[in-house]
């Protein structure tokens, strides 16, 4: 069993306390995965994209399931509680702020090429993870061929997701416990 | 309108959207207009519409909208009460399912579960960004920052974001004021 290092609570909430607040564009995965774990090394590559898999599969909001889940990873419960609110609270004030002076901001006349500019930024940074995650499927024909059928199937014919991955998942994952076998035999 | 409480029509509407919200929020902003809008005429359609605008000035994932309309018609109290509805019974839910996942690590099943999901997410990734492509939001512009600030964070990985986030506003906004 390998164990994740050891992250106080303060640390988990102070993390995703900065990642809600900063997020400003949204792709609020990408900003998890850089500091989990490109920055800090709680998770290796792996672990995080099957539990952000997870999170896509399961019902709720993408981001906020992968908060959940790297906090339960880290410290359980806890952890886990520590994540989400810490990722929310932000957001929250943030947004209540924008309503109240909304009027005012939505009144100049630059902001639509400011949020632009901004969502523009946050898609490069989920570019960037694609690319860290399709860089580990290329390893072998089968991950690649199970990124390529995920990307064609919910991306290209817009399928919908759980109907592809409910095919395309288990398929992968028989050909890699197989072939685990055959590395460990 | 009149005789129905309105936190317990905030907390009806959106915990049901909680969990039947998969793939993401943007599932939720339909029914969501569909329940304040047409039916409850808790504001206009232009209303709705500025207060989405609202949400996405803000930071955060893309469902604080709930908040943003449970503060526009009840308050603060209204804000946390969006809130929790939307996002406790969809996060219990994925606790649940990270505890079970978790709790069977450095099994051989669950290390091949694991190689076998990791290359279905890059998938998702790489669907996800040629869905944002084809709202037909982003110009050409957008397009050259996002290869830009890909390969940016490719070759100095702990380059701070914030830092990239400010310059594309910024540059942006400079681009606007010379361009029109």
């Amino acid at each position: 069993m390998n164990h994740p290092p050891p992250v106080s609570l303060a640390m988990i909430y102070g993390l995703f306390f900065r990642i809600g607040l900063f997020s400003f564009g949204g792709q609020l995965t990408s900003w998890i995965h850089r500091e989990v774990v490109l920055v800090r090394g709680w998770m290796t590559n792996e672990e995080f994209l099957s539990g952000m898999a997870l999170s896509q599969i399961l019902p709720g909001v993408n981001s906020t399931n992968t908060a959940i889940f790297v906090g339960q990873r880290l410290r359980g419960a806890w952890g886990a509680t520590a994540a989400i609110v810490a990722m929310l609270t932000g957001p929250f004030f943030a947004v209540i702020l924008a309503a109240i002076f909304y009027k005012w901001i939505i009144g100049w006349e630059g902001m639509q090429s400011v949020m632009e500019g901004v969502a523009a930024v946050a898609l490069g940074m989920l570019a960037r993870l694609g690319i860290s995650a399709g860089r580990g499927a290329a390893k072998g024909l089968t991950p690649a061929l199970a990124m390529l059928a995920t990307f064609v199937g919910v991306g290209v014919m817009r399928w919908p997701m759980l109907g592809v991955v409910a095919v395309v998942a288990p398929i992968s994952v028989i050909i890699s416990y197989m072939q685990g076998r055959g590395d460990e035999g | 309108m009149k005789d129905e409480n309105i936190y317990l029509a905030l907390v009806t509407i959106l915990a049901p959207l909680s969990i039947a919200a998969i793939g993401g929020a943007t599932g939720i902003y339909a029914p969501l207009q569909h329940e304040t809008v047409d039916l409850r005429q808790w504001m206009t359609p232009r209303e709705f519409i500025d207060l989405f605008a609202v949400s996405r000035l803000a930071p955060g994932p893309g469902s604080m909208l709930a908040p943003i309309i449970g503060w526009n018609v009840a308050g603060f109290g209204g804000a946390l009460l969006a809130t929790v509805a939307l996002y406790l019974p969809s996060s219990m839910l994925c606790y649940g399912a990270a505890r079970v996942w978790n709790r069977y690590r450095g099994k051989p099943w669950h290390r091949a579960i694991e190689a076998g999901l990791s290359p279905v997410a890059a998938g998702l990734i790489f669907s996800g960004i040629l869905g944002l492509l084809r709202l037909g939001e982003t110009g050409p512009l957008s397009w050259f920052t996002v290869v830009l600030v890909a390969g940016l964070l490719m070759w100095r990985p702990k380059l701070h974001p914030l830092i990239l986030i400010g310059c594309g506003a910024l540059a942006f906004f400079l681009l606007h004021v010379a361009g029109a």
